[in-house]
């Protein structure tokens, strides 16, 4: 018993650090029908930036600079990578992805020299708690409540506010909404900016269970991100948020049983089949296909 | 008429140029120092050159995106392995599971010495494409309905869970689990040697070489072909191509189970050159880099995927170990050179083409294009100053 709830509790508290991830993954797939390969290297530079700041910085002051530093290399990204591709077709625009993921995961192998780095202890966020028999860090508490206020607060900003409306109409129809004068790269690079927020504030949580980070320990939960995106219908803030606690709850379930080696596997099986089955997901709006 | 002799002179300069490529290999091999970086580059260039020619037929000629070479590559390799261990030899590879679960091995089976070397490779690397273009045809029954970037997630995630099933425990007598599978034949045994074991003839780069020329010559006859036009048609545009007549989910299967197919015997031959297979080599990032090289040599070129997977294996193996070493110009340290920086520097290289060259260095002409174009150039000239005369 005491065990199933340990369980679920990690696997809940998994499930809200992924969706912050899918978050991102599914708002810029919204708007530029791109799958952002390099969100998940994003991540993983937001626990690095991390463990450089908390070295010499009080953490107070190293969380919000850490949050600043990945906005700003997300911006970065999107304007250096995707923008000048932007009539491209897809797939120039997918490689360059791949690209920049390749690029960030060797960068991070040559800032840290190859070796795991050792992530802060946040107050607040590292104390033991018990919770109905079963010792867990706080952050396994924090992280869904944060993740549900996070996302309430982005579905205010989308539905009732200007550059909310702007977002829609962009994710809509790219050329219309630039024909409404909708200054559509500020509306790209604002959607990239809310992504790597989010992914930053997602590193902080996610981090905080894993001892160490290496170059490559974004590329896995990027993919399972995504995946927990495409679940809940690419394009659907509220489907991502859902399909990531599924996908974490399945995870956390599977690594604990005898089938650890197929947890991955299990993730990519079930889009494989929601693809199949429903491509556009849980929540996701049915689109036609122009000839 | 005409255009048919064209097409066939050509077809023998082809040949002739390879010809002559196998040779300059068997001889630079014999004459030169055999633990030259230049032969690693060539055996694992030779390589990467078969698996990208394949994800171009695929990407660059029909359009279907995707990013599971890897683990069609890992099918082929496992296979290759699998098959060719010697029967002596699985005792001690198995030690882990007291024993191997398959136990012949195919080139005893032939007979065993050079004849049942050669034959053996060759059965065990043709079965190895075959395990992978059937695997890829069970695949490619749900996952061919799916779109661009869909599609490429989905391969991925098949190339995960592939790899995923090769890593299990439960199938340890068979793929050995997690560990490496070697004391299979790898390049080196064709070397020929004369009684006293001395290495007479330098054949380990030869034999790569020709394997993959063949297969590639394969694939260009079959782009040449009515099939080949048939992809090119589906790439450029789906409901025409469909309108014309073309069987949509035929043609895909069929260039989804031939890329597959040649992957599977890349993945063989991967597993020479590193004389072992591991599940854990081929991740994802061998798909991203394989993607990267066809990217480089131009979608759509398999001349291209051919040179860029050279220049490729030689920049990051070869050309570029120096800037991982830390280097003094007299008490002057220069500045970041340490591990790593050559990724670094590698990657941006890489990104400047994906955006400035975005049609790579060959586009989607092939080198007997531009041999053409050239020739026509230089008699267009001769011709106007004639005139001018």
């Amino acid at each position: 018993m005491q065990y199933g709830i340990s369980i679920l509790l990690s696997g809940i508290s998994l499930g809200g650090q992924y969706a912050l991830i899918a978050i991102g993954y599914t708002m810029v797939y919204g708007i530029l029908r791109l799958i952002n390969f390099a969100h998940g290297d994003v991540f993983m530079a937001a626990g690095l930036i991390m463990v450089y700041l908390s070295a010499s910085l009080p953490i107070g002051v190293a969380l919000p600079l850490m949050i600043l530093l990945t906005v700003l290399l997300g911006f970065a990204i999107e304007r250096a990578a995707y923008k000048p591709l932007r009539s491209a077709p897809r797939m120039s625009v997918m490689i360059s992805a791949i690209g920049v993921s390749y690029l960030l995961q060797n960068l991070a192998t040559y800032i840290t020299g190859g070796l795991p780095q050792m992530y802060p202890s946040l107050p607040g966020l590292s104390s033991q708690i018990t919770i109905a028999g079963t010792s867990t860090k706080m952050v396994t508490v924090i992280t869904p409540f944060l993740v549900v206020a996070l996302v309430v607060v982005l579905t205010q900003l989308i539905n009732h506010t200007k550059i909310g409306m702007a977002m829609r109409a962009a994710s809509r129809d790219f050329e219309t909404a630039q024909l409404m004068g909708i200054k559509i790269n500020n509306i790209i690079s604002f959607t990239f900016v809310i992504g790597s927020f989010l992914a930053a504030v997602g590193s902080a949580l996610y981090f905080t269970n894993y001892p160490s980070i290496v170059p490559l320990s974004g590329s896995l939960p990027g993919l399972r991100a995504f995946v927990a995106a495409v679940f809940g219908g690419i394009g659907s803030i509220p489907g991502a948020v859902v399909g990531a606690f599924l996908i974490g709850l399945s995870e956390t379930v599977i690594k604990s049983s005898n089938w650890s080696v197929f947890s991955d596997a299990f993730t990519f099986a079930l889009l494989i089949i929601i693809l199949v089955v429903k491509p556009t997901g849980l929540f996701g709006e049915k689109s036609t296909d122009k000839v | 008429m005409l255009q048919e002799k064209k097409s066939k002179r050509g077809a023998w300069i082809a040949l002739g140029c390879v010809a002559a490529l196998l040779i300059l290999v068997v001889v630079l091999e014999n004459t030169m120092q055999p633990t030259s970086m230049l032969f690693t580059v060539l055996k694992k260039g030779a390589v990467y050159a078969l698996v990208a020619a394949s994800l171009n037929l695929l990407n660059g000629f029909t359009g279907l995106f995707s990013l599971g070479q890897a683990g069609f590559m890992l099918l082929g390799a496992y296979t290759y392995a699998i098959l060719t261990i010697p029967s002596a030899d699985r005792e001690s590879v198995y030690y882990l599971y007291g024993g191997s679960a398959v136990n012949f091995s195919l080139p005893e089976l032939f007979g065993g010495g050079t004849l049942g070397l050669i034959l053996g490779v060759l059965a065990a690397l043709i079965l190895a494409g075959c395990v992978a273009a059937v695997i890829a045809w069970l695949i490619g029954l749900p996952v061919l309905r799916l779109k661009s970037d869909y599609l490429a997630i989905a391969t991925l995630g098949f190339a995960e869970i592939i790899r995923a099933i090769f890593q299990w425990d439960a199938l340890g007598p068979v793929t050995n689990g997690a560990n490496a599978l070697k004391s299979f034949p790898t390049f080196s045994s064709f070397n020929i040697e004369n009684a006293d074991g001395e290495v007479v003839l330098r054949l380990s780069t030869f034999v790569p070489f020709l394997l993959v020329a063949v297969c590639i010559g394969i694939m260009v006859l079959l782009i040449n072909s009515t099939y080949g036009r048939a992809f090119k048609a589906i790439r450029e545009d789906e409901v025409a191509a469909e309108a014309m007549g073309i069987n949509l989910a035929k043609h895909k299967r069929m260039a989804f189970c031939i890329s597959s197919f040649f992957a599977g015997v890349g993945g063989g031959l991967f597993a020479m050159f590193a004389n072992q297979a591991q599940a854990k080599t081929f991740t994802t990032s061998m798909t991203y880099e394989i993607l990267l090289i066809v990217v480089i040599g131009g979608i759509g070129s398999i001349s291209g995927s051919c040179i860029a997977s050279f220049l490729y294996v030689a920049a990051s193996e070869w050309w570029l170990r120096f800037l991982d070493t830390e280097t003094y110009i007299g008490a002057f340290k220069v500045p970041f050179l340490r591990t790593g920086f050559r990724m670094v520097v590698f990657s941006i290289i890489i990104m400047i083409v994906v955006l400035f060259f975005r049609r790579g260095l060959m586009g989607d002409r092939e080198l007997s294009d531009v041999a053409r174009s050239l020739r026509a150039r230089l008699s267009g000239k001769s011709k106007k100053k004639g005139a001018a005369k």
